[in-house]
């Protein structure tokens, strides 16, 4: 226990300053363990034993023999990576995931676009109702991602849209309905991605700009030369976590789909993963298709970071 | 120094150039506040108002729209409410208080395995949720969970966001020197957590506990893999089922727009009264504001 632990000897403050930031007034103890424990034991449960599990279940497959209608004949065997395979090879799912990259880039690009826009704008010295104008754009945070579909939705169909009384166009047809989804995602996620880079610009002491400002520079200049270099470790964060959100996008496709014929259930890669296991009931292949998907994102995530790195902060 | 803020008012005031960045702001709120006005007109019209009159003149049917939602499958939209403020607030102060626990452990102590234990937890951040909704789902069914508030109560309560905020509010809010204090006035490792560092993280907390409850309550994959039975769905499972009976049939929609309107209430009187807390301040612990 700490409360018999004698005071070391040379603890004096100067010394203390010094081992700043290596943590802890405590010595080694069970203290800390126990108090990760419920947070490992959390870990263990419902993140490394699914996905060991959804491992372990894309490596195998029902093997029918005979007819398939006695009681021995569906067994469950092990068939390596044919799973995998399967999902490399699948044309439904390589479909998908040209939906997905071109409905993520459009949601990336101008979300983030705006998401950053907005943060600039409000973080200026010269904007009026910043207030009104930063709480109305984070409002949509608070709006779950199926409600937001459902309310777009409703503004998409022909026999309530404001929007289609104004402009004479099909919001759910079949060139016009990923647009109309992007819309859904970036209404969603605009606000919440302004919120981080706003603050994240607002940690920032006024005294970097001040002396920009003596020096002449506009508040353009200070935005591109001061604040856009501040906030690039934060927007890489959000890309990252945004392109994780947009692989794996499922809620805005299945639930526009009852207001539209045009999205299929295998529209997103996710969507396909979904139809397999509880549709189909292919639990092995919708298994490997979400490790698949999974590891797709990592690439991504991790490609983006590197070529953000060697840009960015790279020798040449 | 003292004079940057002045002079930093002064120009928030005079600006000459406010007005192209101030229009482009409100441009952003009507976008943003678009959809959810509308629905919220669109809630106060009868079956026969909603088709014919102009998008944003309210009606006269609010009363009997929020009757005929009552009057729902015996009142199952009310139960959906319950479910989801048990599941958002439930699983949200578990959350904080696991984030919390673990955050200070590992921002004050230093012990062999504090990295690995910190990369572990914060790697299940890039575990796709589908790789774990559908072997939770099946493992869940093996122990005869599936399908029960447990399913969607406990796979929700670790977040390795909140443990990373937890964390760095600790390392800012919680001074080494008030730690060495209670240790030599003899408070051991519990007592010091809850009477002394605890106390100090209330502002993070409550920024986690936000943060949580949002997650939870938005969430459609897991209830919707999870659940079968509509007496225990959340609004967004309640609200998209309501959604797929109702979407060939105009009659429906005044309920499904009712239903979403109400929905959004509690979320959106949240989020308005807790305004200070909502920061996402990704480099620092700074809750001041």
């Amino acid at each position: 226990m700490n409360t018999t632990a004698p005071r070391k000897p040379d603890g004096g403050r100067p010394a203390g300053r010094q081992r700043r930031g290596r943590g802890g007034a405590h010595r080694v103890s069970a203290a800390p363990y126990l108090f990760l424990t419920p947070a490992v034991v959390l870990f263990t449960l419902f993140t490394a034993v699914p996905v060991g599990y959804t491992v372990y279940l894309s490596l195998r497959k029902i093997k029918v023999s005979g007819l398939g209608l006695g009681k021995g004949s569906r067994q469950e065997v092990f068939v390596g990576l044919d799973n995998y395979v399967a999902a490399i090879g699948d044309a439904e799912l390589w479909a998908g995931w040209l939906r997905v990259l071109g409905y993520g880039t459009l949601v990336l690009v101008v979300m983030l676009g705006l998401a950053l826009l907005f943060a600039l704008l409000l973080d200026s010295a010269h904007v009026r109702l910043a207030r009104f104008s930063r709480i109305a754009i984070f409002l949509p945070y608070a709006v779950p991602g199926v409600v937001a579909t459902l309310l777009w939705g409703f503004l998409y169909l022909p026999s309530l849209s404001p929007i289609t009384k104004v402009i004479e166009i099909d919001l759910l047809g079949s060139g016009t309905v990923v647009f109309s989804m992007a819309n859904v995602a970036i209404w969603g996620g605009v606000g919440f991605n302004m919120l981080v880079l706003y603050t994240t610009l607002r940690a920032v002491p006024r005294s970097y700009y001040e002396a920009a400002r003596i020096d002449g520079a506009s508040e353009l200049q200070i935005a591109l030369r001061i604040k856009i270099p501040i906030l690039t470790p934060a927007i890489i964060l959000t890309t990252v976590f945004s392109i994780i959100a947009t692989i794996q996008v499922f809620t805005e496709p299945t639930a526009l789909r009852p207001l539209t014929n045009t999205i299929s259930s295998t529209w997103s890669p996710l969507m396909k993963v979904y139809r397999d296991a509880f549709v189909t009931g292919d639990l092995y292949s919708a298994a490997a298709t979400s490790i698949v998907i999974a590891g797709v994102s990592l690439i991504l995530s991790f490609g983006f970071l590197r070529v953000v790195r060697n840009r960015a902060f790279g020798e040449g | 120094m003292a004079m940057s803020a002045a002079t930093h008012r002064v120009l928030r005031r005079r600006g000459p150039l406010g007005v192209g960045p101030t229009v482009i702001l409100l441009l952003g709120a009507v976008y943003c506040l678009f959809p959810v006005s509308w629905v919220v007109v669109a809630a106060t019209k009868s079956r026969a108002e909603l088709f014919t009159t102009a998008a944003f003149a309210p009606g006269t049917g609010l009363l009997s729209n929020i009757a005929d939602l009552a009057a729902y499958r015996d009142g199952v939209f009310w139960l959906w409410m319950l479910n989801t403020i048990l599941y958002a607030g439930g699983g949200a102060l578990l959350s904080t208080a696991v984030s919390a626990v673990s955050g200070y452990a590992l921002a004050k102590y230093r012990f062999p395995g504090r990295n690995l234990i910190f990369n572990i937890l914060i790697g299940g951040v890039l575990v796709p949720a589908v790789v774990l909704a559908i072997p939770q789902y099946l493992l869940f069914s093996r122990i005869g969970l599936a399908d029960t508030y447990w399913s969607v109560l406990l796979p929700q309560i670790l977040h390795p966001y909140s443990i990373y905020l937890a964390r760095i509010y600790a390392t800012a809010a919680v001074p080494d020197s008030l730690l060495e204090a209670a240790r030599i006035d003899g408070a051991g490792h519990w007592l010091t957590l809850r009477r002394v560092a605890l106390p100090l993280m209330v502002p993070g907390m409550v920024t986690i506990f936000l943060f949580q409850f949002v997650a939870i309550w938005n969430n459609f994959l897991l209830p919707f893999i999870m659940l079968g039975d509509d007496q225990k769905f959340p609004l967004t499972v309640g609200l998209y089922t309501l959604l797929a009976a109702g979407a060939n049939q105009p009659s429906l929609y005044n309920l499904i727009i009712t239903g979403a309107m109400i929905s959004l209430i509690p979320l959106i009187a949240l989020f308005l009264t807790m305004q200070r807390y909502w920061r996402a301040d990704l480099s620092s612990g700074s809750v001041k504001a």
